[in-house]
């Protein structure tokens, strides 16, 4: 019998998955096994002894739990704001909608100067004596997350079919009712997801503790970054690197799991005017609002003080090195938007290889858990300690130092994940049999990209673009073991500003993260007007 | 001409289409009938090049092993249209006619347009369509391929009832006059009848029966065939020989009958007798279940005038065009 197998199928797969496979194998697995190996250097026994200090276990505790209630905090908040933003019609909504969209991609580095500015002694909050405390880690935290939870939430609710809640009322259910009975139900398997990924970042979370914690609450991250940097003891270093990457790989499997039930939907449902019910969830998207403006508020008026004036000082400061730096802060921005641009384009390649080869329709069960495995290799970096990659390209990539793809490369594997996911779902919904009727049209491969694939995905490209420049801007750890001391990128000269001691060097970072903010927040409301739901969404 | 020589498919292991073995002569539109489930679609897909099979498939000779979807001018045409939603209905039909840089394009166009009855609609876009308009849309594009072979997978079934009936004489007409040689997947018999001149049908995923259209129907090679091909009952043994008694029908030692709804007339002088067990009247006849002396529950008309009630005695006739007398097992 002769075999009429499509010819070239899983040859044209593996060469579109090769690329991203090799730069994953060199630029991720190689400089993160080379950190963990080092660590095992003297045999697992001081690795393993490692785990039994009772510090870990403080640091270990504290990850877990501030990870926790800043994962409860954005739910309880993103729950009413997905609500009012994606089915209630206001005037405004879109710009509130990008508005709480900007934490997200706000630098990590940023959201920390924010929070002091806001919580330290002088700021507007200061009486509360939240500075530096568990709290203010944990406000700090949920603030950058709630916008996971409002776009996956968002869209899943938006994507429901409201006939089954109608069907509820109808017999005899109040709406409150309905709601615990249908709609809470029905957005379950989002609100999991989202938590999930809210938890996951929290527990990785690098610069918010950093800049917030000091050295009296370290998260497993910062432990790292500690341990490293600080006490050379890369034993312990590569013994929280595993643990963390193991519990990272279980959680995003879990991820995965939840996500196989919320395929992409097409149908939206028309918001509809807000009712006088609809005041709690307004009020409570309105405070939230608020919470999310305040640290950004207090950052911009603390960048135009000097002094007890009102002053730009600050600002015509960028222009020159200060005390505490070699470059002027605008080499810096200039050295950030450069390597962003370079970080997009490697990871939308990548992104876009990826999420090409793991959509494409299955033959046979072996396959299919093949790219299952495939996808879940390139969400990895999502939780894979930036710190430990950094590091980990130092000590095995040391001899490229001077390569200036060297940052863009790690940032892009940083952004990576980000990209698949906003690219991925929305290949997995063109209805494959399209492309097999522009195949029987006579399309080639090629050409059945062109007619089916790029109307639907353009936008999601660019989004996702977008995306990643913003991610790239505000990557602070492993770009602060990569950037040169002469080429630094701003997440980096902020995090040095703030490290010296001076007026003029605090206001000065003040004023470089006012700019970093005005940057990524630009580059999101352009992405946000290109309405691709999937953004942001995991 | 098609050839499927020992075609098999499977999928993780299980084998949804087993040693199919079947040609198709050019000209000739042939519908693969089998419920859901059955292969059929499978089939199609294999003969499309989108599926890994086993066996022969061969094209006027030639193996199409290795030849990819896009290169062996068999078109496709879905349930649901699948038009590319982007582009006006004229750049949909003329789509392989761009990709091939035919010159005439919009005169083509026009021209399938016209045949599809669809005449004027070239700058609609699909989502303005109706579901009927979509599959004429969709079909004219496949046409414009010129396809050697047009593959069409259940093209009708999303449509509503009446509809469907009007497309399917048309698609009939169409495919006649372009003279296409065409492969019909359906679960609907009566889809098959007003499409196709050929039948087969499928059982899990094995080719049970192949010929004329009008044959297969009136000679339906088994029982499961027959109530798929939508024979109401077959009666077996001596229910069977009491049915065919008087008649001159082929009389074997065990035959077995497959009867359709409207094979008893309600007729005073007729040879059977029955007890009515329900009535109902439709807008062409009035159909009841009636049990037959010695032989059990059947189906039966009544013409419009005649409503008998339950429990009410009857005599039957039999139309003998209206079964279908099979060899025994």
């Amino acid at each position: 019998m002769t075999t009429a197998r499509p010819v070239g199928r899983p040859l044209a797969l593996l060469a579109l998955g090769a690329l991203p496979l090799a730069v994953m194998a060199v630029f991720f697995v190689l400089p993160v096994s080379g950190m963990v190996s080092r660590g095992f250097s003297d045999g697992a026994g001081p690795v393993l002894d490692v785990l039994g200090r009772p510090r870990v276990h403080r640091v270990l505790w504290f990850t877990v739990w501030s990870a926790a209630a800043a994962t409860a905090v954005s739910v309880a908040l993103g729950l009413p704001a997905a609500f009012a933003l994606h089915l209630l019609s206001w005037p405004g909504r879109r710009v509130v909608r990008a508005a709480l969209l900007v934490p997200f991609v706000l630098p990590t580095v940023v959201v920390g100067v924010a929070f002091r500015q806001l919580l330290g002694e002088s700021g507007p909050l200061g009486f509360l004596g939240l500075d530096g405390t568990a709290a203010g880690i944990v406000a700090g935290l949920a603030f950058f997350n709630v916008a996971v939870v409002i776009r996956t939430v968002g869209a899943a609710w938006e994507s429901l079919d409201p006939r089954a809640g109608e069907a509820a009322a109808a017999l005899g259910a109040a709406p409150l009712t309905v709601f615990r009975t249908v709609t809470l139900p029905a957005l379950r398997p989002a609100i999991v997801s989202s938590a999930t990924v809210v938890f996951l970042f929290c527990a990785t979370g690098f610069g918010v503790v950093l800049t917030m914690g000091g050295l009296r609450y370290s998260s497993v991250e910062t432990e790292i970054y500690l341990l490293t940097t600080n006490l050379l003891d890369l034993q312990a270093a590569a013994a929280l690197s595993i643990l963390q990457l193991v519990v990272v790989t279980v959680l995003l499997a879990l991820a995965a799991r939840v996500r196989v039930a919320t395929a992409v939907r097409r149908t939206v449902s028309r918001p509809r005017r807000p009712r006088r019910g609809d005041a709690p969830v307004l009020a409570a998207t309105g405070l939230l609002l608020a919470m999310v403006a305040a640290p950004i508020a207090t950052l911009v008026v603390g960048s135009l003080r000097h002094e007890g004036h009102w002053t730009t000082a600050n600002y015509r400061a960028l222009g020159t090195p200060g005390t505490a730096l070699l470059v002027p802060v605008t080499d810096a921005l200039v050295t950030s938007l450069r390597t962003a641009v370079d970080a997009t384009w490697m990871s939308l390649l990548l992104g876009g290889l990826v999420s090409v080869v793991v959509t494409r329709r299955s033959h046979g069960r072996a396959e299919r858990r093949l790219r299952a495995t495939f996808d879940g290799l390139f969400m990895l970096p999502l939780g894979v300690s930036a710190v430990t990659l950094g590091f980990g390209f130092l000590i095995t990539l040391g001899s490229f130092r001077d390569d200036p793809l060297l940052v863009p490369i790690a940032q892009a594997l940083v952004a990576l994940p980000l990209v698949v996911r906003t690219l991925a779902p929305v290949l997995g919904g063109v209805d494959d049999r399209l492309r097999q009727a522009a195949a029987s049209l006579g399309a080639g491969p090629l050409r059945q990209f062109l007619t089916v694939d790029l109307p639907v995905v353009w936008k999601p490209l660019l989004a996702a673009a977008g995306f990643a420049f913003a991610v790239s801007l505000g990557e602070f750890g492993a770009t602060s073991f990569l950037a040169r001391d002469e080429h630094p990128t701003l997440p980096v000269v902020i995090f040095r500003l703030i490290g010296h001691p001076g007026a003029m060097n605090y206001g000065m970072a003040l004023a470089a993260s006012v700019v970093l903010a005005a940057a990524t927040t630009v580059v999101m409301l352009l992405v946000e007007r290109l309405r691709v739901p999937s953004i942001g969404s995991f | 001409m098609l050839s499927l020589s020992h075609v098999s498919v499977s999928y993780d292991g299980h084998e949804a289409v087993r040693d199919v073995t079947l040609d198709l002569a050019d000209g000739h539109v042939l519908a693969v009938l089998g419920p859901s489930g059955s292969g059929k679609s499978t089939l199609l897909r294999a003969i499309a090049g989108l599926e890994p099979a086993r066996g022969t498939i061969t094209w006027d000779g030639r193996s199409l092993a290795g030849v990819p979807t896009h290169k062996r001018g068999f078109a496709l045409m879905f349930q649901d249209g699948q038009l590319f939603e982007h582009l006006s209905v004229g750049r949909n039909v003329g789509y392989s006619l761009r990709l091939r840089r035919a010159p005439g394009r919009a005169a083509r166009v026009a021209e399938l347009l016209d045949l599809v009855g669809l005449a004027g609609y070239a700058d609609r876009m699909p989502a303005t369509l109706s579901g009927g308009e979509r599959q004429r849309v969709a079909l004219a594009r496949a046409l414009a391929v010129e396809p050697r072979l047009l593959l069409l997978d259940e093209p009708l079934s999303a449509l509503d009832a009446g509809l469907r009936e009007r497309l399917a004489g048309d698609l009939r007409r169409i495919l006649q006059a372009a003279g296409t040689t065409a492969l019909l997947v359906t679960h609907d018999q009566e889809e098959a009848f007003a499409v196709a001149d050929r039948l087969a049908v499928m059982r899990d995923g094995r080719l049970v029966q192949e010929g004329d259209a009008a044959q297969v129907w009136a000679a339906p090679v088994d029982a499961d065939t027959a109530l798929f091909l939508g024979y109401a009952h077959v009666l077996e043994g001596a229910a069977a020989r009491r049915l065919l008694d008087g008649t001159t029908l082929d009389q074997r030692d065990e035959p077995r009958v497959a009867v359709r709804r409207s094979a008893l007339v309600l007729d005073d002088a007729g040879p059977i007798r029955a007890t009515v067990a329900w009535a109902r009247a439709t807008p062409d006849v009035v159909r009841l279940v009636v049990v037959a002396d010695g032989i059990g529950e059947l189906d039966a008309v009544a013409p419009l005038d005649r409503h008998p009630g339950p429990g009410e005695p009857v005599r039957l006739r039999l139309d003998a065009t209206r079964l279908a007398v099979m060899p025994g097992q």
